[in-house]
């Protein structure tokens, strides 16, 4: 009997094998619209990817399937995860439990990880497409060479609000601490964002060494966490998007694609400022397949893929190609591409942090998390 | 009284099924919403076979399911001959102790270190990655092998210890005797224990999180999910899951009920 | 008689190595890592940082044993009025109540996010009839009810199998002796029962007091529970692992102690599962 039981799961396992894969239509001639070069020396191997949720055209909704065309091109299995935030990312590395040949992770993280020796060198020359990426996306604070680093999105935080359920709030960060939206209104379950909308209220550098300001962001939040509903990260989206809660923070991208889902949500960036970023694209050192990592990188940048990228997550890209395209649903977009007025006066970036002051203030938020 | 407990169980029936009756509902659901219901559609249940995470993630559960309810059945149930065999009480209640100690711990405190076991000896080895396949199936077959034993184990009481020094009379090597007289008689021991590896490896959450690397299980899969936006096509492959496993439930018991009626027949 | 039962004792041997290496060695480790600090050194360090999380840890053992008691209190009479059914509907009712037991843990716990959300389907029923919404969801009620809900077969299977085992001619015995209906539950029924109750409690009271899935979801992800604050800290890395091991440490021993004193009310030492 328990033969006949695990002759039925194999054969099961088998036809999933067969089935899983069916449906998706391969995009026409893309062969044709790619700038860069990819062969198939590489089939047969496997690519590890980790990439934040929801974060590369995945063929939802006839759009491209990066991963999937990646493989028809070049051979190359793309094994592709996801993570949460910057921290959950590095953890992952740090514990040398699993390894990935690319990671997208932020800014600061970047600095973090080139700081503590946890990159490869990218040769950008062996880019075909890396001169599309804008001038003032390159020679960053967190990687001032190019050498780690190709960037891959541009984002800053705002807030959405449900119209059909309340009024336009004003535009400061207070809004989420407001009693009017008691138990509607959310805040990001990430220490560092989190504290970014205490300390903009208050109007404290984000990247302060100073213990005394971070206790008192802490004690902001304290203040304001009575009110929120919850701390979310992508479970924003359900929450927003079906009314179960009417006003949160996050990512300029990320609007765009609730909005799809209701009509009703409005974006703003709140007077005081927040928080611009950088997701680029790295290599972790333990990376087992360097050449495969190359042509992934290559091909993100390819106009037709960055487009598809940019289309579907709707956060600014960094790339020529793609923002000079008049074809571009979000070509000259305010909202994503507000000028370089909000971007450099109130945007701050995050830079990676002394060592001693980042575990202050994630203690500041385990203490937050404890009642 | 008799209305009482009909209605009583009725009502906790009622709460069991709550959640399978919205799951299998919103499967059904045109939108992409899983508590707004918008029109009927069969979309997602397509959707699924896209869907190559989840799909990996159903083949990755299957596969370490049968393996690992495969070796512990074996494991376990050489274990259970042995632990029968043994003379003293102290050793054996010390070891029947060590074997409830992954049934008794919390699944965290079991996946959290066994994760440090595995990252341990991967970083002394030199690995450059060591959680995947092996260390899950590892921490399943680890935590299957009580539920196996503990099967096994009241089957070998009851079986007659004469049986097997009468094969030995007859001719027979231990060996075969064990083999042709012991397994039968403890095998729906040895069946159930298999069953229970396999459903506690299926639906096996907490531990596969912490011990699977990229060789994500299925319920890792849907714990992603719901970090994210739930969208109806998790609710489609679990109702399939769970329509399979109905259906296997009722031929099962069917299949006893005719065995048991020829059984009382023959008697 | 030596040699052969020398034989059936060494059969045991591969799985007695097997545990000592993935049972015995891994809650070593863990216990390693809760005495030393990042660089190795042994400290005392990470156990007084306990002591930050004692309301986590008091708050999930006091839900913890809400669910406990809720559960065991369902289910014992459920238990009960499934032993007297027909013999073949009792195995029917018993697949349907191991049923939902096959749906995906995770799965079954979210569903109840859209029936109690603010916009989920009992509030919209209620909207419909002119009732004000209520909060549902968000609060210990609903981890309770998760906590229930999850882990009530595991209340329900073992008690029944106990009970159903109860030699009915004792039941006879005591209503000849005069025992009336109440008397013969209290004194013949329950008595005989718990086996199966302690065992119940022991399959809801652990998951429940670990759990970190049920407060994420249900529980509005503002306060921790033990579950969650060691599943964050792990998360967090290398760092905390010295921390994180302490508390699952602390957390272990904890639950083997409630189990300890729990067994000194069951003689059964012969370890077989009720199934």
């Amino acid at each position: 009997m328990a033969k006949k039981f695990i002759a039925l799961t194999l054969s099961a396992v088998l036809m999933l094998t067969l089935l899983s894969g069916c449906g998706y239509k391969y995009a026409e001639d893309l062969d044709g619209e790619l700038r860069g070069t990819y062969t198939k020396e590489l089939s047969g191997t496997v690519l590890n990817v980790y990439n934040w949720g929801e974060y590369i055209s995945d063929g939802s909704d006839e759009s491209i399937d990066v991963n999937r065309e990646f493989e028809k091109l070049t051979g190359i299995h793309v094994n592709y995860t996801t993570f949460e935030s910057n921290e959950s990312l590095y953890s992952q590395l740090k514990s040398g439990g699993v390894s990935y040949d690319i990671v997208i992770p932020s800014d600061y993280m970047i600095e973090r990880l080139k700081n503590e020796d946890m990159l490869e060198k990218i040769d950008v020359s062996r880019l075909k497409n890396y001169d599309l990426i804008y001038d003032k996306y390159k020679n960053l604070f967190y990687d001032k060479n190019n050498e780690y680093s190709v960037p891959y999105s541009v984002g800053m935080v705002g807030i959405i609000y449900n119209s059909a359920l309340i009024d336009e709030p004003e535009h400061s960060w207070k809004a989420l601490w407001d009693e009017k939206y008691r138990d509607m209104s959310l805040n990001f379950s990430n220490p560092r964002d989190a504290f970014m909308t205490a300390q903009m209220i208050l109007g404290q550098d984000l990247n302060s060494t100073s213990k005394k300001d971070w206790d008192d962001a802490a004690q902001k939040l304290k203040e304001g966490k009575g009110v929120l509903q919850s701390y979310v990260m992508d479970e924003i989206y359900g929450k927003l998007e079906t009314g179960e809660a009417s006003i949160g923070p996050y990512y300029a991208g990320d609007y765009y694609t609730m909005v799809e889902n209701n009509e009703n949500l409005e974006f703003f960036y709140p007077e005081e400022g927040t928080n611009i970023f950088v997701d680029a694209v790295c290599i972790p050192k333990g990376v087992k397949n360097y050449d495969a990592a190359m042509l992934y990188i290559d091909f993100l940048l390819d106009p037709p893929i960055a487009l598809a990228n940019a289309e579907y997550i709707c956060y600014a890209s960094p790339n020529k190609a793609v923002v000079e395209n008049e074809e571009y649903s979000f070509y000259e977009d305010e909202i994503l591409y507000p000028g370089d007025e909000y971007e450099i006066e109130r945007a701050q970036y995050y830079h990676d942090i002394d060592p001693k002051i980042r575990k202050y203030y994630e203690n500041l938020w385990i203490d937050l998390k404890l009642y | 009284m008799k209305t009482f407990s009909r209605i009583y169980v009725a009502l906790i029936i009622l709460f069991l099924y709550a959640p399978v009756a919205v799951m299998v509902f919103f499967s059904f659901n045109s939108g992409s919403s899983v508590w707004i219901f918008d029109k009927f559609s069969v979309d997602w249940y397509k959707n699924i076979l896209f869907d190559t995470a989840m799909m990996d993630g159903l083949k990755h559960t299957l596969t370490v399911a049968i393996l690992s309810a495969s070796i512990a059945t074996v494991l376990g149930t050489a274990a259970a001959v042995g632990i029968t065999a043994l003379r003293k009480k102290v050793t054996r209640s010390f070891v029947t102790t060590v074997t409830n100690v992954p049934m008794m711990n919390a699944d965290i405190v079991t996946g959290i270190s066994l994760m440090l076991l595995f990252v341990f000896f991967g970083r002394m080895l030199g690995l450059s990655e060591s959680l995947g396949f092996i260390t899950v199936l590892i921490a399943h077959i680890t935590f299957n092998l009580p539920y196996v034993i503990l099967s096994v184990i009241p089957k070998l009481r009851q079986t007659d210890k004469n049986l097997h020094e009468a094969a030995l009379d007859l001719g027979c090597t231990p060996v075969q005797a064990f083999f042709k007289v012991v397994i039968p008689s403890i095998q729906t021991g040895i069946f159930t224990g298999f069953i229970m590896s396999f459903t506690l490896s299926l639906d096996d959450f907490v531990i596969s999180y912490f011990t699977c690397g990229h060789y994500q299980t299925l319920p890792v899969v849907i714990y992603n999910m719901t970090k994210k936006t739930v969208k109806p096509d998790v609710y489609a492959l679990s109702t399939i899951v769970f329509l399979t496993i109905f259906v296997l439930l009722i031929l099962y018991n069917i299949v006893q009920t005719k065995s048991e009626q020829r059984r009382n027949s023959r008697g | 008689m030596n040699k052969k039962s020398f034989g059936s004792r060494l059969v045991a041997a591969p799985y007695l190595v097997w545990a000592a290496i993935f049972v015995i060695v891994p809650l070593l480790m863990m216990a390693y890592f809760a005495f030393t600090n990042e660089s190795g050194a042994f400290t005392l360090a990470n156990i007084s940082e306990i002591g930050r999380y004692k309301k986590a840890f008091g708050v999930s053992i006091l839900y913890a044993i809400i669910a406990t008691a809720i559960t065991l209190v369902i289910s014992y009479p459920m238990a009960y009025f499934m032993t007297k059914m027909k013999v073949s509907s009792q195995r029917m009712i018993m697949i349907i109540v191991m049923l939902p037991m096959w749906m995906n843990f995770l799965i079954r716990t979210y569903s109840w996010i859209s029936i109690l959300a603010n916009t989920g389907l009992i509030n919209t029923f209620l909207q419909s009839v002119g009732l004000p919404k209520l909060k549902l969801i968000n609060t210990p009620g609903a981890v309770i009810l998760g906590m229930v809900y999850d882990f009530i077969p595991y209340m329900i299977l073992p008690i029944y199998s106990v009970m159903s085992k109860i030699d009915n001619s004792l039941l006879e015995a005591a209503q000849d002796l005069g025992s009336n209906g109440p008397s013969r539950l209290r004194r013949v029924i329950i008595p005989l029962s718990m086996p199966g109750v302690i065992s119940g409690i022991t399959m809801v009271f652990v998951p429940s007091v670990s759990t970190f899935y049920i407060s994420q979801k249900l529980g509005g992800n503002k306060n921790w529970l033990i579950g969650d604050a060691i599943e964050y800290l792990f998360g967090m890395g290398p760092d905390y692992y010295n921390v994180a091991s302490a508390l699952s440490l602390v957390l272990m021993v904890m639950i083997l102690l409630c189990l300890a004193v729990m067994s000194r009310f069951t003689d059964d030492d012969e370890g077989g599962v009720i199934v």
